[in-house]
């Protein structure tokens, strides 16, 4: 497989498995508005993955759905922050702020690409990610500036840490240590990334789920 | 503290901003967040906007005593009495929709 869609593949791979995780907030956000607005920014995310999975389908010769759903577990190239089911909000929070700064300094990397089908699908990805940063950051406002939100933040922050580091390469790491930094205004403690390559134990019981209509229905479900 | 922003939305360049329904944020930068997701996100709007509650003001009470039946315009036809009011008063090419005809 080349290069081009091995990377391909990781940034689909993390969008679906995050989207899916943020959707298991359907109905059961903290309140309405957000519930509807976390809801729809999975429903971003898992589009995302679609587009890239089409444009790698194209060189593996199969198509989107296929990459989606029929590999097994360890075929999957996503990060492991994307993977851990955390169901509770400040550590939602915490990894949905981490993921998009990282996925941002991916995204603007992508962007200056001398592929220009790479380059363009990335500046497109990235105008609707626009919009999760903001949201993300103005939680990250949010909690920090509340007395019972800011120590469930921090400490959600230092659990996911070297999870966060693991969605990008050594390239890209220090760009990610800087951001992430200047927000809060102190340090990160050292820490070795949980890279892509290793898979979280919750990964299998997602992939189940996600797969079972899929599976109960070979030649296409409908609706 | 959660405040109510009362929601506008614009369908098409040009048309009027009509009232969408209403979000509840704890500010004017979640509100947005979630008028753009609620009332956005389908394609259904061109454009937002936003007005806390608190910046509207209720006119109320339409007391109809005497049945002023006589202001009211049902049944009845004014377009052509319309018509001939401005040939005499001359602002028949100011009218609305005069270069229509």
């Amino acid at each position: 497989m080349s290069e081009r869609t091995d990377r391909l593949l990781s940034i689909a791979d993390d969008e679906l498995v995050l989207g899916w995780r943020n959707s298991e907030w359907t109905g059961i956000a903290p309140f309405l508005e957000e519930d509807v607005a976390f809801s729809s920014i999975a429903q971003n995310e898992i589009g995302h993955a679609r587009a890239l999975y089409e444009l790698a389908a194209r060189e593996l010769g199969t198509d989107a759905d296929a990459l989606a759903f029929d590999r097994s577990p360890d075929e999957y190239r996503s990060a492991p922050l994307v993977e851990l089911r955390r169901l509770e909000w400040a550590r939602t929070i915490a990894r949905h702020w981490l993921y998009e700064t990282a996925d941002a300094i991916r995204l603007e990397a992508l962007k200056r690409s001398a592929d220009a089908e790479l380059a363009g699908i990335a500046a497109k990805i990235d105008r609707e990610e626009v919009y999760h940063r903001i949201h993300a950051e103005m939680w990250i406002d949010r909690l920090l500036g509340s007395e019972e939100g800011r120590p469930r933040l921090d400490e959600a922050l230092v659990e996911l840490w070297p999870y966060a580091l693991g969605v990008l390469d050594e390239t890209l790491r220090p760009e990610l240590v800087r951001r992430v930094e200047a927000k809060l205004g102190r340090p990160m403690p050292d820490a070795d990334p949980v890279s892509r390559g290793t898979h979280e134990e919750e990964l299998a019981a997602l992939l189940e789920e996600m797969t079972v209509v899929r599976r109960s229905a070979p030649a296409g479900a409908r609706w | 503290m959660t405040h109510v922003y009362e929601v506008f939305r614009q369908e098409r360049k040009g048309q009027p901003l009509q009232h969408a329904g209403s979000v509840t944020a704890p500010d004017e930068r979640f509100a947005e967040i979630y008028a753009r997701e609620q009332y956005g996100r389908r394609q259904e709007s061109v454009a937002l906007w936003l007005v806390p509650r608190e910046a509207v003001s209720e006119v109320a009470g339409f007391p109809d005593e005497f049945e002023m039946k006589y202001r009211r315009v049902d049944g009845y036809s004014i377009k052509a009495r319309l018509r001939e009011a401005r040939e005499r008063a001359g602002t028949l090419q100011m009218a609305p929709g005069a270069g229509d005809e």
